[in-house]
């Protein structure tokens, strides 16, 4: 086919499509949905981290004016009461799988946990019967550190049960054992990474609607994929797939825990069968705190051993990861975390044995870098410590162990969470690192420090390096349809929180159909539009419904000079689309307008259609992935450190990214910056601190820190393009790539900044208190 | 986090609002709102009555009489920051003013409403606390002064009963000899401090320190003003030995111990403040004296 590219197909810096409507606060968010005889809906929550739930008296909450319903576990329906929320990811490592029922049947397990749901005329009145719910709470020890809740006398998370170990599983390649009994050198390091949550502007939320004639249920939500949701729906209420609809309308954030499927959902759709009104629940942002997944606690005791020279023989070791109260993912967080260690180096050997435990707080699930920042971080203050040790310099002994990209592709020998084994398709490392340091000064670094250091200033330079498993199958799928307006649309359950999808996956339409891409409207994320999705997470979106648009719009576009070709009685081969038309490509005068063709296609009543063609302008594609492809990213971080205060500020911040073929670079710049800016939030700000009964006492965005504009650096960007050689387009992730090496980098160029104090740090998020403890005297400055 | 339910009143003059809050129980004065709306909304304050006072135009006003700068109660931080006069002649004021909240909140935020908040760390607290300045307050019963040591009787506590509501606040304007500093360490632009300190330097002709005030928030429930630092400083000679003997005292301070934030990372920060604070102070006041 002809290159008929134009300025705003794939590769152009088109202006996004979602941006006007949003501008104007026109767009459309679940709260935004006002159904007529709307009812709202708030929860009745425990106050208690792990208590026995008794007697529920509704009395009180019933007789406040407006109060349509209160339901407590007893008044779910049948097919609810009987299950759980469903487990979406089970794994047989997984022996002591716990979730929750939508309400708590008799005993709570977070502070948090919904107990009853008041269902009112509006919100206000909702809280107000919420406080009169009278419930007997008999409080429970709580287990509140997973390192700690491995004790054999530890509180259990779960009443009677026998340990606090969700899952213990072994990821390992060689023989690592073995590999240290020769070792030169073996350095251990004890790192505690205490990883942040997804807090989205948007809070969750969800409107559902019953509707008595046909029994079903239409359910708007704030979520990264409508189709499971909908799967857990039928689930729930044993229901038909032509008995519930899940749409999710414009998103603001969800960085993975808006993935999940929520008691609050199963709530307000029992609300709605029960009071027959429509029925819309809003997250605030206390029970954003208090009930949205988080990612969380991991304890790290790694060893690595290497050659005299700082060449990796293995790395081994053990990982303690909090679950929190329950596995809605099974242990995709931990298992993401451990294949993630070995990154862009060449490890020959490595075990790490991986413990997921149960603790009285919220459930940990994938957050913005799904496990991977804490695995990089791990890894990354490993090859400072060699650096450290064997005094060579940073960039230098990660160069020395780097898999080069002749390699490609390369086994790293561990088996990755979509059951295949781990094997990075493409990729330089690297160059990836060299582009990095090079943009970022690092050779010039230290004439800087020493400058500084003349006026009592300490600067320091860190780097961090990261491969990404991206792109993660099963299937996105897409349906492309020329209407016979000869405008185009595509479906997708592909479910932008942010993303650009409507302009990514517009540009490359438009590419295969010969149109401008203003001419493409992408509809995502209804299950009526399109029957299978998967949705938004883990960085799989470009991948997979960007290749099934491409696809689809192939097929779309043969198709259509296939009928072109009937109507204007020449070969298919001899016709090219350009402009909104199919058009001979020796005279482009002669043509068919897609509005022609597409009326054509859908036929006429009483005629066949013509040369035997199935009607219809249109094709659905699902392009299923054989596995991930390999993001990666190097990350250099230049901070200035004031010792008295132990305030951190970043100078300058570097990544250089390669995420194959890009589809609008001004898109991807964006979530580079805006991962950068979550990454210096993990960094030096977020902490989720809770009393020793696993109580939350960070429950606003004033105890809870997350960066401000004045906080995250200006990010100079490098860009490789290193094609994906396994889809059409050669595209891999970007979402999730400027968060996974930030917290390794920052933490690296702190530590190097306070090198004259022999400070090391092992954990993260670091604060400026925690500097003047580790600083000691040398703390005092001027003052001492 | 929605409020509980509550009545709401848009009183003209003070004697109305005043005439309100004697009427009623469980009732609260609304001035900004930058911190009461989000405690209602948290229902951490629940209050049946709500007295909103943004439409007495009597509570805002600005003015400097002879060596004191008079604000009314319901004037906005930004109208303070914007003032030429305070700039003029109590600029420690502005200084401690560009560390409250933001632009957006300052708009809308009022000297009174910060003061009644009496957040331990908070910018306005700290600097009425250092010029020992008067709160003015009104009831049906009359009006009454309070010297700030009465009126900041506890953790987030005002002296003022449940009557009245704050008026005003008198401020003795610094000495022309005096240098200022107002310095603080919060985690983000805009937080409220984890520990900020205050000055003021008056300098002799000797050259020698004829009066200091140190207010240091953060700490404990409400600022302190060291005394015995203060007296100690009278008669030094400004420099790096003086201050550090100074901050090494405000090291020793008590202190407490939050989820957050120990008592020790607080006493540090007094000193290294305290240290800075004075510096900075007596800096200006040397221009002063030059200039």
């Amino acid at each position: 086919m002809a290159d008929t590219r134009t300025l705003t197909g794939f590769g152009a810096s088109v202006k996004r499509k979602e941006d006007p409507a949003l501008l104007r606060g026109e767009g459309r968010y679940v709260d935004d949905i006002h159904l007529p005889g709307m009812l709202h809906a708030a929860f009745v929550r425990s106050p208690h981290a792990h208590a026995r739930v008794g007697r529920i008296d509704k009395t009180a909450a019933l007789a406040v004016a407006g109060v349509h319903a209160v339901i407590a576990y007893a008044d779910l329906p049948e097919s609810v009461r009987r299950q759980t929320l469903p487990l979406l990811v089970p794994h047989p490592a997984l022996r002591h799988p716990r979730m929750p029922h939508a309400l708590a049947k008799d005993e709570a397990c977070y502070a948090g946990e919904p107990v009853a749901c008041v269902v009112a005329d509006s919100r206000y009145i909702a809280e107000d019967a919420a406080q009169l719910v009278d419930v007997e709470y008999e409080p429970l020890p709580a287990a509140n550190d997973c390192a700690a809740a491995l004790a054999q006398d530890a509180p259990r998370a779960h009443a009677g049960a026998d340990t606090n170990v969700a899952a213990r599983f072994p990821v390992k390649a060689g023989d690592a054992d073995r590999a240290f009994g020769g070792a030169a050198h073996v350095f251990r390091e004890k790192i505690h990474q205490h990883r942040g949550g997804p807090f989205f502007m948007e809070c969750r939320g969800a409107v559902a609607q019953y509707e008595a004639p046909t029994q079903s249920y239409t359910l708007f939500v704030s979520s990264q994929g409508p189709h499971r949701l909908k799967r857990c729906m039928l689930d729930m209420f044993e229901l038909g797939d032509h008995q519930a609809r899940v749409i999710t309308p414009d998103v603001g954030g969800g960085f993975g825990p808006k993935g999940s499927y929520y008691p609050e959902y199963v709530n307000v759709a029992v609300a709605s069968w029960l009071t027959g009104r429509p029925v819309k629940w809003i997250e605030d942002r206390r029970e954003n705190f208090l009930a949205t997944h988080q990612e969380r606690d991991q304890y790290w005791d790694l060893e690595i051993a290497v050659d005299a020279r700082g060449k990796i023989l293995g790395v081994r070791g053990q990982l303690i990861h909090e679950t929190g109260a329950y596995v809605p993912w099974g242990i995709v967080l931990p298992w993401i975390t451990a294949t993630t260690v070995p990154g862009p180096y060449v490890i020959p050997h490595f075990k790490l044995d991986v413990v997921s435990v149960y603790t009285n707080k919220i459930q940990t699930t994938p957050v913005r870098g799904a496990g991977r920042p804490e695995a990089v971080t791990a890894m990354e203050r490993l090859m400072d410590r060699v650096a450290r040790e064997l005094n060579i310099d940073r960039a230098e002994v990660r160069r020395r162990n780097f898999i080069q990209p002749d390699e490609m592709p390369y086994n790293v020998g561990i088996i990755f969470r979509d059951g295949r084994p781990v094997t990075y398709d493409s990729g330089d490392y690297p160059a990836c690192q060299a582009g990095a340091l090079q943009a970022a000064g690092y050779d010039e670094f230290p004439q800087r420090q020493a400058v500084a250091r003349k006026s009592g200033r300490y600067l320091g330079i860190g780097l961090a390096n990261a491969v990404e498993a991206t792109g993660l199958g099963p299937y996105e799928g897409a349906t492309v349809r020329v209407s016979t307006s000869g405008k185009i649309v595509v479906y997708t359950g592909a479910t932008p929180q942010g993303q650009s999808h409507k302009t990514t996956l517009a540009q490359i339409a438009a590419d295969q159909l010969g149109v401008d891409f203003d001419d493409v409207t992408v509809v995502t994320a209804d299950t009526a539009a399109i029957s299978l999705g998967m949705g938004s997470f883990a960085a799989r979106t470009a991948v997979n419904a960007g290749s099934s648009v491409h696809l689809a719009a192939l097929a779309v576009a043969a198709k259509a000079k296939e009928l072109a070709a009937g109507m204007m009685e020449c070969m298919g081969d001899d016709l090219e689309l350009a402009g909104g038309y199919v058009r001979l490509k020796s005279a482009p005068d002669v043509r068919k307008s897609l509005r022609e063709i597409a009326v054509k296609a859908i036929g006429m009543p009483g005629f066949s259609m013509a040369g035997g063609l199935a009607p219809g302008l249109e094709h659905t594609a699902y392009f299923t992935p054989e596995q991930s492809v390999y993001s990666s990213g190097a990350h250099v971080a230049e901070v200035e450190v004031e010792i008295e205060t132990g305030a951190v500020r970043i100078l300058r911040y570097t990544v250089a990214h390669d995420c194959g073929r890009v589809i609008n670079p001004m898109v991807v710049d964006g979530q580079i910056v805006g991962g950068v800016a979550h990454g210096v939030g993990n960094a030096l700000f977020e902490r989720m601190v809770y009393d020793d009964n696993a109580q939350p006492l960070s429950t606003n965005l004033g105890e809870y820190l997350l960066p401000l504009a004045t906080d995250v650096p200006h990010v100079d960007l490098v860009h490789l393009e290193t094609p994906s050689p396994l889809n059409p387009l050669g595209i891999k992730g970007a979402g999730e790539g400027g968060t996974i090496p930030a917290i390794a980098a920052i933490i690296s160029a702190v530590e190097n900044a306070l090198a004259p104090f022999g400070v090391i740090i092992a954990e993260a998020p670091i604060t400026p208190q925690r500097i003047v403890e580790l600083l000691g005297e040398h703390a005092l400055g001027r003052t001492r | 986090m929605k409020p509980a339910p509550f009545i709401y009143y848009d009183p003209r003059t003070v004697a109305e609002a005043c005439d309100l809050l004697a009427r009623h129980e469980n009732a609260r004065a609304l001035a900004g709102g930058q911190s009461l709306m989000p405690m209602m909304n948290f229902r951490y304050v629940m209050p049946d009555h709500l007295i909103d006072l943004n439409r007495i135009e009597e509570l805002a006003y600005l003015r400097v009489e002879d060596d004191t700068l008079r604000i009314g109660a319901m004037t906005r931080q930004r109208a303070l920051e914007a003032s030429g006069e305070i700039g003029k002649r109590c600029p420690i004021l502005q200084s401690a003013l560009a560390h409250v909240g933001h632009r957006q909140t300052r708009n809308r935020g009022t000297i009174g409403g910060s003061l009644c908040h009496l957040d331990p760390s908070a910018e306005l607290v700290n600097v009425t606390a250092l010029l020992g300045g008067t709160l003015h307050a009104a009831s049906t019963r009359g009006a009454r002064d309070l010297p700030f040591g009465e009126f900041a009787a506890g953790y987030m506590t005002t002296g003022l009963t449940p009557d009245e509501l704050l008026a005003g606040v008198t401020l003795p304007l610094p000495k022309r000899n005096q240098g200022h500093a107002f310095v603080e360490f919060a985690r983000r632009h805009g937080d409220f401090a984890i520990v900020a300190c205050s000055a003021l330097i008056g300098l002799a002709e000797s050259g020698d320190i004829a009066s200091a005030a140190i207010a240091l928030s953060g700490l404990s429930h409400a600022p302190v003003r060291p005394a015995a630092i203060e007296r100690a400083l009278q008669g030094q000679k400004p420099g790096a030995a003086t201050y550090r003997a100074a901050a090494a005292e405000a090291g020793k301070l008590d202190a407490t111990t939050d989820a957050y934030v120990t008592a020790a990372y607080r006493r540090h920060l007094a000193r290294v403040l305290t240290f800075r604070a004075l510096e900075q102070a007596a800096a200006r006041a040397m221009e002063r004296a030059h200039g």
